[in-house]
C-alpha cells in the first residue's frame, strides 16, 4: 500500500519521536475517540435508565459506582478535559499562533497539567458532596 | 474506479480532489467544538451543582427547560461532533476506498441511531411520560 500511496501520512506512533506536542496529539484523538464511544454510549444509556424508572436506574447507578464504573466515569472526566483543553490549543494554532517550538511545547504540557488538575478538582468535590 | 485513455480531464480528476466539502467539514468540526466547549462545561458543573444525583433530581432537572434545551443541543451537536471527528481518524488510517466507506457509513448509521435514542430518552423525561 504505502510503495504505491504517496499520499501524505498521519501520525503513525511507531514512526514519531515522542515529546509532549506529538503526545498531546496522539492523546487528543484517543480522548475524542473515547468520548465519541464511550461517553456517548455511557450519556446514552444513563437518559435511558432515567426513563426506565427506579429499578433500571438503580442498576445503571450500581454499575457505575462499582470499581470498574468509577475508573470509566473518571477517565471520561480526565478525556473530556485533556480533549477541551488540547482542542482550545488547536484553535489557538488555527489561528496560525503558537507553533513556535517553545510556546507550543508549553502549552502541551499545560493541557495535560491541566487537565489533571481539573479532573482531581470534580471528583475530589463530587465525592465530598455525594459521600 | 480504473480510468482508461479514453477518459476526459473531467473524467481523470473526478473523485480525486476537492469535493468542495472539505472545508466545511473542517469549519463544522470547529464550530461544533466551540459549542460543545460550553455544553460539555454545563454539564459537569450541573452534576456538581445538583444537590443528588438520584432518579428524582435528574429527572426532574432534564424535565425543565433550563435542563433539557441544552442537555439537547449537547446530544445533537455532541454526537455530530463525535462523527465528524471519527471520521478524520478512519479517513488517515482506512486507506483502501470499500473499506473506508463501509466504516464511515457504520460510524453514520451508530452516530444517528444513538442520537436518536438519546434525544428519544430525553423526550420523554421532558414531556414527562417517565415514571
Amino acid at each position: 500500500m504505502a510503495a504505491t500511496n504517496s499520499r501524505p501520512l498521519s501520525p503513525h506512533l511507531g514512526v514519531w519521536r515522542w515529546g509532549p506536542h506529538m503526545a498531546v496529539s496522539i492523546l487528543h484523538r484517543v480522548t475524542g475517540a473515547g468520548l465519541s464511544i464511550v461517553g456517548l454510549a455511557v450519556l446514552t444509556w444513563w437518559l435511558l435508565a432515567i426513563t426506565g424508572g427506579p429499578a433500571t436506574y438503580a442498576t445503571f447507578t450500581k454499575v457505575m459506582t462499582s470499581p470498574i464504573g468509577l475508573v470509566i466515569l473518571v477517565g471520561l472526566t480526565w478525556a473530556f478535559f485533556q480533549h477541551l483543553l488540547s482542542g482550545i490549543r488547536h484553535l489557538a494554532m488555527d489561528t496560525g499562533a503558537a507553533f513556535e517550538l517553545g510556546t507550543n511545547k508549553r502549552f502541551a504540557i499545560l493541557t495535560i497539567v491541566g487537565s489533571l488538575a481539573l479532573t482531581a478538582a470534580v471528583w475530589a468535590y463530587l465525592l465530598g458532596v455525594v459521600k | 474506479m480504473s480510468v482508461g485513455e479514453s477518459a476526459t480531464p473531467l473524467g481523470r480528476v473526478r473523485g480525486l480532489g476537492s469535493a468542495r466539502e472539505g472545508g466545511e467539514h473542517w469549519l463544522t468540526e470547529r464550530v461544533t467544538s466551540i459549542a460543545l466547549l460550553l455544553l460539555g462545561t454545563w454539564l459537569i458543573a450541573s452534576l456538581l451543582i445538583l444537590p443528588k444525583l438520584d432518579l428524582r433530581t435528574v429527572a426532574e432537572w432534564l424535565h425543565a427547560p433550563s435542563g433539557a434545551v441544552p442537555m439537547a443541543l449537547l446530544i445533537v451537536i455532541g454526537f455530530k461532533h463525535a462523527l465528524d471527528g471519527l471520521k478524520v481518524v478512519v479517513d488517515d488510517y482506512v486507506h483502501e476506498p470499500g473499506n473506508n466507506f463501509a466504516v464511515n457509513t457504520f460510524l453514520l448509521f451508530l452516530a444517528v441511531g444513538g442520537g436518536a435514542l438519546a434525544l428519544f430518552a430525553l423526550a420523554r423525561i421532558a414531556f414527562g411520560v417517565a415514571g
